[in-house]
C-alpha cells in the first residue's frame, strides 16, 4: 500500500501533480501543432487571393494568353481547354464506374470479378497521376507520330493524301482526347468507389419490396436502387471532378499547351493548370501574376464543386 | 426513517490478516448531493454513509441515478462535457471536489470495474501492470507480484499463470471480467466500484464474480450497481434502492428485501414495476 | 373471384421473376465495364512494360544503378531520381508525421470546443483539395525564399558536424530537396491525418474509460492505450501517405531543382522519377521515350507495392479490431 501513489497522502498528491503537469505541457503542445497547420493554408489562400485578384477582370475569359514578356490578354482558351479534358474525362470514366460499381454491388457481390474490380480500384487510386498521362501518351500520342511518319514516307499521290487526312484526324497525337483519356483514368476509381457505397447505403428494404412485387432485377435497379443513390453517386462525380480540374501531370506531355484557341478536339490543348505550371516559371511578372489568377480560377472551381458534392448532393 | 444513518455496524474484519484499525461507518459520504447534465438533473438531495469493508448494492430501475452516483466517487462523469454538482462526496474524511485534489490520484484509489470488460488490446501481464507502468514503476520483482497478488485475488491465477505473455482478447468473458477485477485492485485502491459487472456474463461467471466479491469485502469496500435482484441479495451487506434520481431506502440487504419501509421499494423488489 | 384472377400469376411466366439467374443486357453491361476496369490497369502494366521494352532489353539493371542521365550521349540511369524519390518521400513523412498525428489526435480528444475542432478539420480537407500546381507556385513565392535563408545557416552551422555536414552541405540552393520535401509534406498531411483520425475513433469509448478509471491522464492514456490500439491504422495512413508523396509530381517539379546530379545534401537542386517524366517526355523522341517508360515503369512498380503493402495493413487492422469491440 506504501507503494501506491495516494491522494490521501501528500507524497500521492505531490506525484500525481507532476504527471498531471506533464499532461497539461502536452495538451498546449498539440493544440499548438494542431492550430500551426491552418498557417500555411492560410498563406496559401491569402496569397492567391491578393496576387490573383487583380487581374481578376471578365476580359481574362475571353482572351488568349500573352506571348512571352507581353502585357494583356487572358486565359480564355485554358478555361475552355480544362472544361473541355474533365467533359471527355467524365463522359468515359462516369459510365466505366458507375457500371462496374452496379455490377459488384447488385448483381455479384461476392465474385471473384468483383472482389478484383475492388482490389483494382483501391490500386488505381494509388497510382501517381503521372503514370496516367504516361499510359494516354504510350496510347494515343505515340501511335499517331509513328502512323504519320509512315504514311508520310508512302509514294507521293492522291492516296497518300487522303491517308494523310484520316491519320491526322484520328482522335489522338496531342490532343484534348489524350489529355481527356488520362484524366479519365485519374477519375475512375473515385467514381467507382463512391458509386459503391452509394449503392452500398441503398436499404435493403427498398430492393425487397420491389422483389416482392415481383420486378425483375433490372427493374429494381433501374427504377429504385439506382434512382435512391444518384445523390450519393453524384457527390462522387463532384469531387473527381475537383481532382481532375486541378491535376497537371496527366496532361503536360498528353494535351501540352496552346496559345490559341483550338479548333478542334484533336490538337494540342490548353488548361489552367499546364498555364500555371508553364508561367510560374516564366520571368516576367506580368505572367506570374496570371498564374496567380489562373491559380485563384481553379482553386474557386475546385471549392465549387468539393461544396456541392459536400452540401447539394450529400443530403437526401 | 427511510434513510438509515445508523452508525453501529457489525465489524466485518473478522480476518487477522488484515489488521487494521475499526471500519469507519460513513466510508464514503454523500451529503445534499444534487448532480446534472447540462440543465437535466439526474441526482436530487442524495445523502448517505456507506460503510468501509462492507459491500453496498444500488438497485433501482434504468435511469434512476444509481450508475450516475457510482460514476460521480471516481469522477468518471467529469468526462461528459456540461456536467456539474451541488453538495459534496468524501471519501475517508476528504472531499472529492477538493480543488486542490489530482483526479488522477483519486481514481488510483478508487477501482472501477466495468458494465462490458474491457480490457486493452495487450497482453494479461501488461493489463495489469498498466496503473503501475503510468506511474513511473519499472521494478520487475514488484511487478511481477503485483500481477501474481492481483490475479489470486481475482481468483483468475490459476487459470492463467502458464501465458500471461497472451493477448487480454483471448480471453472468456468471464475471464475477461475477473482480468478487468484484477486490473482494478493491482493499485491497493480503498474503493472498488462496480457498473453491473456481471450484466453481459453467463450464469456461471455470473457465480464465479459473485464469490470473488464476496472474498474481495474483505480488503475493499465495494460499491455495486445491478439490476439483478437476487444478485444484490446474495452478495451486498447493505442495498440502496434509487428511484427517478432520488434515494428512496437504504437500509441492511436483509431488510430492504424482507421488509421494506417504502411502498415504492416494496412495489420495485415484488417486480410490480421497473 | 374477381377479374384478376383471369391473368395467369407472374410467377408461372419464366421472364418476370425475381431475382432470376439468367443474364439481362443490363448485366452484361456491367459486367463489360467491371472487365474494362480491370483491363485498365493491365493494359497499363503491359503498355508501360512494352514500351520500356527496348530499355530494359539495352540498358538492363544497369539502368537502376546507372548515376548519369546524358540523352544526347544516350547514356540512362535512374539512381539520383529513384534516390530523389525515396529520400524526399521520407523526410517528407519525417515532417508529416508528427503534425498529421498530433492533429489527428486533437481532432479526436476535446481540448478545445467542437467548432474550432471543426474548422481544423475543414482546413486539412482544404489542404487535400488544393491543386499540386497551387502548392508549387506558392512553394515558389513562399517556401523558395524561407530555405533561401535558413539553408545558408544550415550550411554554416552544420559545416563540420559529421553527418549533418553531408546532409547540409552547402553551398545552399533555394530549389532544392529540402524545399520539395517540405511542400510534400503539407501535400501528405490531409491523407496521414484523415486515416490516423479514423483509427483513432475507432477505439472503443471503454478502454478509454478504462485507463483514465485507473487514474493515468490523458496523455497516459492516448499514449497507452489509443495510439497502440490504433497503431496498425496509423502504420497503413504513413505507408498511404509514403505511395502519394512518391508519385507526386508537378509541386517537386516545380521546387527541387531538376538536377541530374547524384547528391546526398538536402541544400541541393535533385530529381525525382515523376518530375523527370514530367520534364522530359514532351521533348522526348527515339530510345529517350523508352528510358523515360523505364523509369515511368520503376514508379509504378515502386508505388503500387507500397499501396498493396498499405491496403494490406489496413485489412489486417480492420480485422484485428473487429475482436475489440
Amino acid at each position: 500500500m506504501a507503494d501506491t501513489e495516494h491522494f490521501f497522502t501528500a507524497a500521492g498528491a505531490h506525484r500525481a501533480g507532476i504527471r498531471s503537469f506533464g499532461n497539461k505541457v502536452l495538451n498546449v503542445v498539440c493544440v499548438a501543432l494542431a492550430l500551426l497547420t491552418l498557417i500555411p493554408l492560410v498563406s496559401i489562400v491569402f496569397l492567391v487571393l491578393k496576387n490573383g485578384l487583380p487581374l481578376l477582370t471578365p476580359a481574362i475569359f475571353t482572351e488568349l494568353p500573352p506571348a512571352a514578356g507581353q502585357a494583356g490578354g487572358g486565359f480564355g482558351n485554358a478555361v475552355v481547354g480544362t472544361f473541355q479534358m474533365v467533359g471527355i474525362a467524365l463522359a468515359i470514366a462516369a459510365p466505366l464506374g458507375i457500371l462496374s460499381a452496379v455490377y459488384i454491388n447488385e448483381y455479384a457481390p461476392t465474385s471473384r470479378l468483383s472482389n478484383t474490380v475492388r482490389f483494382v480500384a483501391k490500386l488505381l487510386t494509388g497510382i501517381p497521376s503521372i503514370i496516367c498521362g504516361v499510359f494516354a501518351y504510350a496510347v494515343i500520342v505515340l501511335p499517331k507520330t509513328g502512323l504519320i511518319e509512315a504514311v508520310q514516307g508512302w509514294r507521293e499521290g492522291w492516296f497518300r493524301d487522303i491517308a494523310l487526312w484520316i491519320v491526322t484526324s484520328l482522335p489522338s497525337g496531342f490532343s484534348a482526347w489524350a489529355g481527356g483519356f488520362a484524366l479519365s483514368i485519374l477519375m475512375l476509381p473515385t467514381i467507382l468507389i463512391t458509386a459503391e457505397q452509394a449503392l452500398l447505403g441503398v436499404s435493403k428494404a427498398y430492393r425487397e419490396a420491389s422483389y416482392g412485387l415481383g420486378a425483375t432485377r433490372f427493374q429494381t435497379i433501374w427504377r429504385i436502387v439506382l434512382p435512391d443513390a444518384v445523390p450519393a453517386i453524384m457527390t462522387g462525380i463532384m469531387l473527381s471532378v475537383a481532382r481532375a480540374a486541378g491535376e497537371t501531370a496527366p496532361l503536360i506531355f498528353t494535351a501540352l499547351f496552346s496559345q490559341f484557341w483550338a479548333q478542334s478536339l484533336n490538337e494540342p490543348t490548353a488548361s489552367l493548370s499546364v498555364l500555371i505550371y508553364n508561367f510560374s516559371t516564366l520571368p516576367y511578372e506580368h505572367q506570374q501574376n496570371m498564374a496567380w489568377t489562373a491559380s485563384l480560377v481553379l482553386v474557386i472551381l475546385v471549392t465549387i464543386s468539393n461544396v456541392t458534392a459536400q452540401v447539394v448532393f450529400r443530403k437526401r | 426513517m427511510p434513510i438509515s444513518m445508523e452508525s453501529e455496524l457489525k465489524s466485518p474484519a473478522a480476518d487477522p490478516s488484515t489488521a487494521s484499525p475499526e471500519p469507519r461507518p460513513d466510508f464514503i459520504q454523500v451529503k445534499d448531493f444534487n448532480f446534472f447534465y447540462g440543465r437535466k438533473q439526474a441526482l436530487f438531495d442524495i445523502t448517505m454513509d456507506i460503510p468501509e469493508r462492507q459491500v453496498t448494492a444500488f438497485i433501482g430501475p434504468s435511469g434512476c441515478g444509481k450508475s450516475t452516483l457510482l460514476r460521480n466517487f471516481n469522477r468518471m462523469n467529469d468526462l461528459i462535457d456540461g456536467t456539474h454538482h451541488t453538495g459534496d462526496i468524501t471519501i475517508n474524511g476528504r472531499s472529492i471536489y477538493d480543488p486542490k485534489l489530482e483526479i488522477i490520484a483519486l481514481r488510483r484509489s478508487i477501482g472501477m470495474v466495468f458494465q462490458k470488460s474491457n480490457p486493452f488490446p495487450k497482453s494479461i501481464y501488461e493489463n495489469i501492470v498498466y496503473s503501475l507502468r503510468i506511474a513511473g514503476r519499472r521494478n520487475r520483482k514488484f511487478l511481477d507480484e503485483t500481477v501474481e497478488r492481483s490475479l489470486r485475488g481475482a481468483a483468475l491465477w490459476d487459470e492463467v499463470k502458464d501465458r500471461l505473455n497472451e493477448s487480454a482478447l483471448g480471453l472468456s468473458g468471464g475471464q475477461m471480467q475477473r482480468l478487468c477485477i484484477a486490473r482494478a485492485i493491482a493499485n491497493n485502491p480503498e474503493v472498488l466500484l462496480m457498473d453491473e459487472p456481471c450484466s453481459a456474463l453467463d450464469p456461471i461467471a455470473t457465480a464465479k464474480v459473485e464469490e470473488l466479491i464476496h472474498e474481495l469485502k474483505k480488503d475493499f469496500t465495494i460499491v455495486i450497481v445491478t439490476h439483478n435482484m437476487q444478485q444484490a441479495t446474495r452478495c451486498s451487506d447493505r442495498t440502496a434502492f434509487f428511484y427517478l434520481g432520488r434515494l428512496i431506502e437504504f437500509d441492511t440487504t436483509e431488510k430492504i428485501f424482507s421488509n421494506p419501509s417504502q411502498k415504492q421499494t416494496e412495489d420495485y423488489i415484488t417486480g410490480r414495476f421497473g | 373471384m374477381s377479374t384478376l384472377s383471369d391473368e395467369k400469376p407472374a410467377i408461372y411466366r419464366a421472364g418476370s421473376r425475381p431475382g432470376r439467374r439468367s443474364p439481362d443486357l443490363f448485366q452484361v453491361l456491367c459486367w463489360v465495364a467491371s472487365v474494362a476496369t480491370v483491363a485498365t490497369l493491365a493494359w497499363m502494366i503491359l503498355q508501360i512494360g512494352q514500351q520500356s521494352w527496348p530499355a530494359i532489353k539495352e540498358f538492363g539493371l544497369g539502368f537502376i544503378t546507372g548515376e548519369r542521365w546524358i540523352p544526347n550521349r544516350d547514356q540512362y540511369g535512374v539512381l539520383p531520381f529513384l534516390l530523389g524519390t525515396t529520400i524526399s518521400s521520407l523526410i517528407a513523412l519525417l515532417f508529416a508525421l508528427p503534425l498529421g498525428l498530433s492533429i489527428a489526435i486533437f481532432l479526436s480528444e476535446d481540448f478545445l470546443p467542437l467548432p474550432i475542432r471543426q474548422v481544423v478539420r475543414f482546413t486539412v480537407e482544404m489542404l487535400a483539395a488544393i491543386p499540386s500546381v497551387v502548392y508549387g507556385l506558392w512553394g515558389i513565392f513562399v517556401v523558395i525564399p524561407l530555405v533561401q535563408q535558413w539553408g545558408k545557416w544550415l550550411a554554416k552551422t552544420f559545416e563540420d558536424v559529421p553527418v549533418l555536414g553531408v546532409v547540409f552541405d552547402g553551398p545552399a540552393r533555394s530549389n532544392s530537396m529540402l524545399t520539395a520535401s517540405i511542400v510534400l509534406a503539407l501535400m501528405i498531411l490531409p491523407t496521414i491525418t484523415a486515416i490516423s483520425r479514423n483509427a483513432l475513433v475507432a477505439v472503443p469509448a471503454t478502454l478509454r474509460e478504462g485507463s483514465y478509471a485507473l487514474g493515468a491522464t490523458r496523455w497516459e492514456t492516448i499514449f497507452g492505450v489509443l495510439l497502440p490500439t490504433a497503431a496498425p491504422g496509423i502504420v497503413a495512413a504513413t505507408i498511404l501517405a509514403l505511395g502519394r508523396a512518391m508519385g507526386e509530381t508537378m509541386a517537386v517539379a516545380m521546387l527541387i531543382g531538376n538536377s541530374d546530379r547524384l547528391t546526398w545534401s538536402l541544400l541541393k537542386p535533385a530529381g525525382t522519377l515523376a518530375s523527370k517524366l514530367a520534364n522530359e517526355f514532351g521533348e522526348a523522341s527515339g530510345i529517350q521515350v523508352n528510358a523515360l517508360m523505364y523509369a515511368a515503369l520503376l514508379l509504378m512498380g515502386l508505388t503500387l507495392t507500397v499501396n498493396i503493402l498499405g491496403e494490406l495493413v489496413l485489412r489486417y487492422t480492420q480485422r484485428k479490431t473487429a475482436g475489440i469491440r
